[in-house]
């Protein structure tokens, strides 16, 4: 007899558990579903995304594109005409292939969009599984390639941040030094990513987590304890950038649509 | 002092079927001691793991209320007394009898990781020199009483039984402690890929969750020898830069 052959299978959502262990999943898989919906309607806008000296971080940087901040002018003639054009198709892709092979993320919708399993110590809807070991799953393991555009962007993040403390004044067309709200929530926003970014598992192990010895790498040791550090509540980050990031274009977005009002500070 | 209703599963690997009893609860008592006074005056045979009675020895692994705990750590207070308190056995494990498993896989499968293989002695007495910022990392995975609760809550095991597979939460954390110490040179990704399918993981922490030790299994283990293994098959840029630096 073998030694599994005794054990016995859970039914899906089986368990003996007492507490509400379905609240996390739930809230999780709501959360993401927002954010889901939420951005591919934003992305697919492919309009005011941009604001004054402000650009919604979902189109940015700005490849091609029709406002002043396009790094290579308006839409290319080669784009094929059947195609939907929206600038933020051209970028969007790293975000969230950043966020999809994220350790954090992975854990979380297996769990709350795949039942792998539905919460700890709960029956799985399938009996087959394969985790991560083979295709397509094994695929997550491209993460620190996308860590690598992710960390680029955080670049232009903050030169976007910079963009927007200057404002041109409509009347003379001449830039001045200012302060606005959008200000705050770009710069809000770019220190969250940076937050969830530098944590980053990968980042973690490119740092200093692949050797075993840290005694006489000073440098290293500390670069890997700061990493270490962020990552600690990499969970926490992850969620807090989501959702300012996506408040970030919802601002940006009803400030273009004369919805709401961007008050200047300075 | 307060009367509580237990549901104690009691059977063995044939099957079994959770029995009700009643105990009285006072101050400070843990759900091991409720237990004791169950097995003294109503199931003298009733059949519980258990050595230390202080969450050192890793013993007396159970299931309270569908949740894997030690049951000299539990306590009574913590749970809701108001309705049957529900004790069963490891799932991730076959039943001898009542509470207790047989978790001998654990230890064939820990016989298969290859073992500590440390650098040629730094002084010429034999001895080796370490640095506390060197071994801080694997003196977390020290920790582990082998209790298997990590084991017991891990899906891959408790769900889809693929222990000749997946060798387990626990046994990972062996294994960093191993891999990531500063003497060591062995190379056990290969293993770790292919026979002990640290691929079957899915990072979704339950491990963590349980560990009564606190180890950071998931983050602090786990995901670390995942990228180890990246760097060594997964990784293409990794590999070229290897091939001109001449590492491989
Ligand atoms: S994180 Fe991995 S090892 Fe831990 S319980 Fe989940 S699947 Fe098992
Ligand atoms: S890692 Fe934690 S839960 Fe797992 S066997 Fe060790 S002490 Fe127990
Ligand atoms: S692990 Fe979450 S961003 Fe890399
Ligand atoms: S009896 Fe030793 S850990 Fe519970």
């Amino acid at each position: 007899m073998a030694y599994t052959d005794t054990l016995q299978r859970s039914s899906f959502g089986q368990t003996e558990r007492q507490d509400s262990w379905w609240i996390q999943p739930l809230a999780i898989f709501l959360g993401f579903s927002a954010f889901i919906i939420y951005s591919t309607w934003a992305a697919f806008q492919g309009d005011n995304y941009h604001f004054g000296p402000y650009l919604s971080p979902f189109y940015s940087p700005e490849i091609f594109g029709d406002s002043s901040h396009s790094l290579f002018g308006p839409k290319p003639g080669w784009w094929p005409l059947w195609l939907p054009f929206s600038p933020a198709f051209l970028i969007l892709w790293v975000p969230v292939g950043f966020r999809l092979t994220c350790y954090y993320y992975r854990g979380a919708y297996y769990k709350a969009f795949w039942g792998d399993p539905p919460a700890c110590a709960v029956g799985e809807p399938r009996k087959k599984y394969r985790g991560e070991a083979s295709f397509p799953l094994i695929i997550q393991n491209i993460h620190r390639y996308f860590l690598y555009l992710a960390l680029m962007l955080i670049i232009f993040l903050t030169y976007d941040v910079w963009n927007a403390l200057w404002f041109v004044d409509p009347a003379t067309g001449q830039k001045s030094f200012g302060l606005g709200i959008g200000t705050f929530v770009l710069a809000a926003n770019v220190t969250l990513l940076s937050c969830y970014t530098l944590g980053c598992h990968s980042l973690r192990h490119l740092v200093g987590g692949f050797m075993d010895k840290f005694s006489g790498s000073p440098v290293r040791l500390k670069t890997y304890q700061c990493v270490s550090c962020l990552n600690k509540r990499h969970m926490f980050w992850a969620w807090m950038s989501l959702i300012v990031v996506g408040f970030s274009d919802i601002y940006i977005r009803l400030c273009a649509m004369g919805i709401w009002t961007d008050w200047r500070i300075l | 002092m307060a009367s509580v209703t237990f549901k104690v599963w009691r059977g063995n690997k044939e099957g079994g079927e959770f029995k009700e009893y009643s105990t009285d609860i006072t101050e400070g008592m843990v759900v091991l001691d409720a237990l004791f006074q169950i097995q003294a005056d109503a199931a003298n045979d009733l059949a519980i793991r258990w050595n230390c009675k202080a969450g050192k020895c890793g013993s007396c692994s159970a299931e309270v209320n569908g949740y894997p705990r030690l049951l000299c750590m539990t306590r009574m207070s913590s749970l809701p007394q108001d309705r049957p308190v529900k004790i069963e056995p490891m799932k991730s494990f076959p039943v001898i009898k009542d509470l207790v498993c047989d978790v001998s896989w654990n230890y064939e499968a820990k016989k298969r990781i290859k073992k500590f293989k440390p650098r040629k002695p730094d002084a010429a007495d034999g001895t080796w020199r370490m640095q506390q910022e060197d071994v801080d990392r694997v003196q977390e995975f020290r920790k582990c009483i082998e209790c298997f609760l990590c084991q017991d809550v891990c899906h891959v095991l408790r769900e889809h039984h693929l222990h000749e597979n997946f060798i387990g939460p626990s046994l990972l954390v062996y294994t960093a402690a191993l891999e990531m110490h500063p003497l060591d040179v062995e190379d056990r990704t290969e293993d770790l890929r292919k026979h002990q399918g640290i691929g079957y993981c899915n990072i979704t922490k339950c491990c963590t969750n349980v560990c009564p030790e606190n180890i950071t299994i998931t983050d602090n283990a786990i995901i670390p020898l995942k990228e180890r293994l990246v760097d060594k098959f997964y990784d293409p840029l990794k590999k070229i830069l290897n091939l001109f630096s001449g590492k491989s």
